[in-house]
């Protein structure tokens, strides 16, 4: 089909308004001459990302390669944990608590914890994007291996279907769905997992993530890098975001009806 | 069909006898699904069951399926029988999105250790008669109700079973599809001659498939007829419209008038 014409008129509306934003945040800020230290003018920080684009790209990409690790992390072990969650029911409610449990500490929290462990770092600042965003993949890939269509249960009982069957060819892709909206929602919040974990143990090393430089920016009143190293952030979360979208659609692309034929 | 003699139910090696004595089924909370249901159905038979909604037609048959059990009183299905033997046939097609429709039908015998290309040639075959010969590589998703019934039909074929539970399979088809299916369905088994239960709302759809018609009564569900259809062995779309059908079709009304329905 017409993927290319698709994506595009699935981009311009949204585009449309980040534009129109932008213009109007200019406008207002010289209009109102919005003091630079409280708001920059878009134009102003897009300026910031053209006079330095190879400190920008550093700063991404050593963001990038934690948020990714964490992103990979989180969807290993998540998976993993509730295949092993959804086996047995006891498991499940000795286990889940700690789990839901795990994802109310805040992750500001165990930062400090983390640099203690692991110093700081990649690894401290990978682990708190882990922690971050493994909770929604745990939480909708149970889910999807929970709600398998009883009848085909059943359909795999009749044949004397093993266990082992059962899970991999029955469970696991009736789940697919919820495990790419889990992993969709874990894209984002890997990113924010990693910049807070820069912001709180990035500080005394040496690598300088968009964390770390948001830090520093806010110290010296740098408002415009600031806000390029946040849109640098953001652009992250949503390729990461669109790189599950786009997986996720490839892995469903026979589970909708596209072009229904009414013959039988 | 070529070679079958014209007798009623010919004990085929191929078809399974189902005993039911004294089956009851309670639930929790003391609902109760079956007030004790005696029936002998013969192997090669073509049994269809009615019954208003919620009478305990759908647990009789996950009873026989051996997919629920009876709270008291026995079920028997022959001597070595196993569960691998039944092909059960849901109300909707429930078919394995990710899987083309070659692969759906081959799925049973895939669960049961078969070879690849013993199990793909097999399941084309199935295809072929529920006619879905050019489908083959379509996914789910892309079929209409009625086909994807037709797959689940190939599904349940496939493993040639001796014994097979249908419970309300077309019910959620238009009529002119029904119809086609239900020929269909008749036809395979006229080649098969394996047994059948055959779960229906419809008195019409019972009569063109069935030789023989159960009635139960409201829930709890008991049996309060049990009519033998006497109709031509072959039978078409012109059947509908005789006499003789409309009057079998009258009796398992009554039948289930008698029963509260």
């Amino acid at each position: 089909m017409n993927g290319k014409r698709n994506i595009f008129s699935a981009a311009w509306p949204p585009l449309l308004v980040f534009l129109a934003a932008t213009a109007l945040a200019e406008v207002l800020v010289r209009l109102f001459q919005v003091p630079i230290f409280l708001l920059p003018p878009p134009s102003a920080v897009l300026r910031f990302i053209a006079d330095h684009p190879a400190d920008l790209l550093t700063s991404l990409s050593i963001t990038a390669e934690a948020a990714l690790i964490g992103f990979f992390a989180s969807a290993l072990v998540g998976i993993l944990l509730a295949i092993a969650l959804s086996a047995s029911n006891l498991v499940r409610r000795a286990f889940y608590p700690y789990a839901v449990f795990f994802q109310t500490v805040p992750i500001v929290a165990i930062a400090p914890l983390l640099m203690i462990w692991c110093g700081p770092g990649l690894t401290a600042v990978a682990i708190s994007a882990f922690v971050v965003s493994v909770f929604p993949v745990i939480a909708n890939t149970l889910a999807g291996l929970l709600s398998t269509d009883p009848a085909l249960e059943d359909l795999f009982r009749l044949n004397g279907a093993s266990a082992w069957s059962r899970l991999w060819k029955l469970r696991f892709p009736s789940a697919t769905p919820n495990i790419v909206t889990g992993l969709r929602i874990a894209a984002g919040l890997a990113v924010i997992g990693t910049v807070v974990g820069e912001f709180l143990v990035g500080l005394l090393g040496t690598a300088e993530g968009l964390g770390v430089r948001i830090i520093s920016a806010k110290k010296m009143g740098r408002t415009d890098e600031l806000f390029a190293d946040v849109l640098m952030a953001s652009l992250l979360g949503l390729a990461m975001f669109a790189a599950v979208n786009l997986a996720g659609r490839l892995l469903l692309r026979h589970w909708h009806a596209s072009e229904r034929e009414e013959t039988s | 069909m070529p070679g079958q003699a014209d007798t009623t139910a010919s004990p085929a090696a191929s078809a399974a006898p189902v005993t039911l004595r004294d089956v009851r089924r309670e639930f929790d909370g003391n609902v109760q699904a079956l007030a004790g249901i005696t029936l002998n159905v013969s192997p090669g038979e073509f049994v269809a069951i009615l019954g208003p909604s919620g009478c305990g037609k759908s647990t009789l048959l996950r009873i026989v399926a051996g997919l629920d059990h009876p709270t008291s009183g026995s079920i028997g299905r022959g001597e070595n029988f196993d569960t691998r033997s039944i092909a059960y046939v849901f109300q909707d097609a429930h078919l394995l999105p990710w899987r083309n429709v070659l692969r759906n039908v081959a799925l049973p015998l895939e669960l049961r250790g078969v070879g690849k290309t013993d199990r793909l040639e097999a399941a084309a075959q199935a295809l072929e008669q529920v006619g879905l010969s050019d489908a083959l590589r379509r996914y789910p998703s892309q079929l209409s109700g009625g086909m994807k019934m037709r797959v689940s039909l190939a599904r349940a074929l496939v493993v040639h079973p001796k014994l097979l539970l249908l419970d309300e399979p077309f019910a959620a088809l238009d009529e002119i599809t029904r119809q086609k299916l239900d020929q269909q369905l008749r036809d395979l088994w006229l080649a098969h001659r394996m047994t059948v239960l055959f779960v229906t709302h419809s008195t019409a759809e019972a009569t063109f498939l069935a030789d023989r018609a159960v009635a139960l009564t409201r829930r709890p569900g008991k049996i309060v007829d049990d009519l033998r259809i006497d109709l031509p062995r072959s039978r078409d779309e012109s059947l509908r419209s005789s006499p003789e059908f409309a009057a079998a079709g009258k009796r398992i009304s009554d039948a289930l008038r008698a029963g509260g329905a």
